[in-house]
C-alpha cells in the first residue's frame, strides 16, 4: 500500500485549475490527494506545494505571504460540563456544538496576525476560533463550550496553528510538510490555500484530500455496519477459538 | 508496532494493548472475575472511545473466560448444574435491566448512576470480603477450623436440589435471585458482573471457593457473548481488531492465572480480590471527589 501511494506522490502532476481573473494565481501540487488507512497506519505526512502565477509584474508594497488549512469532516459535538452538586462532580450543562471540524490546522508564512487581516478572517472563517461555528447555544457563556472544544482538540493534536511553517520563496514558489494524526476520521479534507498581500486576500485556491480506510480496515468497517450479526457472530467465534486454543495450547506443554 | 483500529478510529500501540489483555487475563482466571471493571477504565485510558471500550471489552472477556473455563473444566471445579440455575435467573435479570437502564437514560445522568452503582458495589463488596477474608486468615493461622455456617434462613426454603460439584443441598430460589441481581447489575453496569457473582456464591449461597470461580466463569461467558452481539447489532462499537490484540493477551493470562489461583490459598485469594476491588473503587471515587483537570468533555452523536 505504501509503494502505490509513492507512486501516487510521484506520478500527481502539478494541478492547474482556478481561472480567476485576479493578478495572481495558484498553481498547487500535493504529494498525495489520498489518505490510506491501513492497518498499520501511523498518521501521515502530505507535502503541499505550489507556484504563483502572475501576468503582470511583481506589485510592490507588502510582500505576498501563503496561508493553508486543512479540515476534516464537519461533524456536530455534543460538549458537556462538569460541577460541583453535593459534593460530588457531575455533567450539569450541556451545549451542541453544530458545526465542528474533526481536524483542522492552518498552516501560514509569517504569524497569522500579519498574514490575514481580521475583516478577512471573519469572511473566510480561516483561524481555528472562526472555524467552529455554535449556533443556539442554551446556556449564558456557550464560548466557553467551543472553547473546550479547541482546548481538548489542541491537546489531542486535531486541531493547529502552525506559524512560519509556510516556506515562500522568491514571492513565487511555497511550500509547507502537513502531518496527519493517526486518530483521522473519513471523510473528505477541505484544502485551502490563501495568497495574501498587507493581509488582504489577493487570490484563494480550494481542493481537497481523501482520507479513506483500506484493505482490512475497510472490509472491518464495511461488515460492521452492513452485516451486524454476521460481524457480532464472528466476534464471538474468533474469541471462543481463541480461548479454546490457548487452553489446549498449556494442555499439551503441561503434559509434555 | 503501531496499529490502527477501524471502529474506534485510532492508532494504538499493539504492545501495550497485548499487555494490557494478559494483566486482565491473569485476573480473570485467578479470580473468576471477567475483569470488565478494571478493563473498561483502562482502554479508556489509552484513548479507546468509551463505547468501543465497552463493547470490545466484552468481547474479549468472552474469550479469557472461555479459556479459564476450560482449564477449570480439566480440575471438575465448574458447577454446571449451578452455573445453568444463576443463568436462568440472570437472563430475566438482564431484561429488566435493559429497561431500567433505558428509563435513566431518559432522566439523563446514566453516567453518573452507573458510576455511582460501581462505587457503592465495588466498594461494599469489596469491603465486607476483605474483612471477612482477613478474620478467616487470621483463624486459620491460629489453627482454629474454619467454620462454614451451613444454616442460614435461606436452607428452610422450598424446591431444595442437589448441586453435587459444589456438594450443596439447597433451594433453587437463592441462586436465581442471585442470579437475576447480577442480571440487572450486568445490563446496567456493562460488565459481566463476576465480582459480585464470586461473593454472593461464596456467601450468599454457601459454595466452596474453588468451585466459584470456574462456575462464574461459565456463566460470564454467557452473559458476555449476549452483550457482544447486542452490542454488535445496535451501535456497531465492536471492534475486532481490538478485540483480537486483547484476546491474544487475554487468553494466555487466564491460563497462567488459573495456576496461579490454584495453588493459593482461598483465604489469601479473596483477600487479593477484596483489595483489587477496593483499589478500582477508591479510584472512581476519587474521581467524583476530586475536581477533574479538565471540566468539559466531548461526545460525537452518532460516532460513539
Amino acid at each position: 500500500m505504501r509503494r502505490l501511494l509513492s507512486l501516487l506522490a510521484i506520478c500527481l502532476p502539478l494541478l492547474v485549475l482556478s481561472r480567476t481573473a485576479t493578478a495572481e494565481e495558484v498553481v498547487l501540487g500535493l504529494s498525495q490527494d489520498q489518505v490510506a488507512i491501513t492497518a498499520t497506519f501511523n498518521g501521515s505526512e502530505i507535502l503541499i506545494f505550489g507556484a504563483v502565477k502572475r501576468e503582470s509584474p511583481l506589485p510592490d508594497g507588502a510582500p505576498l505571504e501563503v496561508l493553508v488549512t486543512v479540515s476534516g469532516p464537519q461533524e456536530p459535538v455534543m460538549v458537556r460540563r462538569k460541577a460541583r452538586e453535593a459534593g460530588i462532580w457531575v455533567n450539569t450543562d450541556a451545549v451542541l456544538v453544530d458545526h465542528a471540524p474533526s481536524f483542522y490546522t492552518v498552516a501560514t508564512s509569517a504569524p497569522l496576525t500579519q498574514v490575514l487581516s481580521d475583516t478577512e478572517d471573519l469572511r473566510h472563517d480561516v483561524s481555528i476560533r472562526r472555524a467552529i461555528r455554535l449556533v443556539g447555544a442554551g446556556v449564558e457563556d456557550g464560548a466557553a463550550f467551543s472553547e473546550a472544544v479547541i482546548r481538548i482538540r489542541e491537546n489531542r493534536g486535531l486541531y493547529s496553528l502552525r506559524e512560519n511553517t509556510v516556506a515562500v520563496d522568491q514571492q513565487t514558489l511555497f511550500r509547507t510538510a502537513l502531518s496527519m494524526p493517526a486518530d483521522l476520521t473519513e471523510g473528505l479534507y477541505a484544502t485551502r490555500i490563501f495568497l495574501t498581500r498587507g493581509g488582504e486576500v489577493v487570490s484563494h485556491y480550494e481542493t481537497t484530500i481523501e482520507v479513506s480506510k483500506v484493505g482490512l480496515e475497510r472490509f472491518l468497517f464495511n461488515l460492521s455496519r452492513q452485516q451486524p450479526v454476521l460481524y457480532g457472530i464472528l466476534a464471538l467465534v474468533i474469541a471462543s477459538l481463541a480461548g479454546w486454543g490457548a487452553s489446549a495450547v498449556f494442555q499439551a506443554l503441561r503434559q509434555r | 508496532m503501531m496499529i490502527y483500529l477501524p471502529i474506534a478510529e485510532v492508532a494504538v500501540n499493539a504492545w501495550i494493548v497485548l499487555g494490557l489483555g494478559g494483566l486482565v487475563g491473569i485476573l480473570s482466571g485467578m479470580f473468576g472475575v471477567g475483569g470488565g471493571f478494571i478493563m473498561t477504565p483502562l482502554l479508556f485510558f489509552i484513548g479507546i472511545p468509551p463505547a468501543v471500550a465497552v463493547a470490545t471489552g466484552a468481547n474479549q472477556i468472552v474469550a479469557s473466560s472461555v479459556s479459564g473455563v476450560l482449564a477449570h473444566l480439566q480440575r471438575k471445579t465448574v458447577d454446571l448444574k449451578m452455573g445453568a440455575v444463576l443463568q436462568a435467573g440472570g437472563l430475566a435479570g438482564a431484561f429488566c435491566g435493559v429497561a431500567l437502564f433505558n428509563y435513566l437514560k431518559s432522566l439523563g445522568q446514566v453516567d453518573l448512576f452507573v458510576t455511582l452503582c460501581y462505587v457503592i458495589f465495588l466498594g461494599v463488596v469489596g469491603g465486607l470480603m476483605f474483612i471477612e477474608s482477613v478474620n478467616a486468615w487470621r483463624k486459620a493461622k491460629s489453627g482454629a477450623v474454619p467454620k462454614r455456617s451451613r444454616h442460614s434462613p435461606i436452607h428452610g426454603l422450598p424446591f431444595k436440589v442437589r448441586f453435587r460439584t459444589s456438594g450443596l443441598y439447597i433451594s433453587v430460589i437463592p441462586p436465581i435471585a442471585v442470579g437475576f441481581f447480577v442480571g440487572v447489575l450486568t445490563a446496567v453496569m456493562g460488565v459481566g458482573g463476576g465480582f459480585i457473582m464470586v461473593p454472593a456464591m461464596i456467601y450468599l449461597l454457601g459454595m466452596p471457593t474453588k468451585v466459584v470461580v470456574g462456575t462464574s466463569l461459565f456463566q460470564i461467558i454467557i452473559v458476555t457473548s449476549a452483550s457482544t452481539m447486542l452490542h454488535a447489532i445496535t451501535n456497531q462499537t465492536v471492534d475486532i481488531v481490538l478485540a483480537v490484540l486483547l484476546l491474544i493477551g487475554g487468553v494466555v493470562g487466564a491460563q497462567f492465572g488459573t495456576r496461579i489461583g490454584v495453588k493459593l490459598r482461598a483465604e489469601q485469594l479473596r483477600i487479593l480480590l477484596a483489595t483489587l476491588v477496593l483499589l478500582v473503587c477508591g479510584k472512581l471515587a476519587l474521581d467524583l471527589l476530586l475536581e477533574p483537570s479538565e471540566l468539559y468533555t466531548l461526545a460525537t452523536p452518532g460516532r460513539s
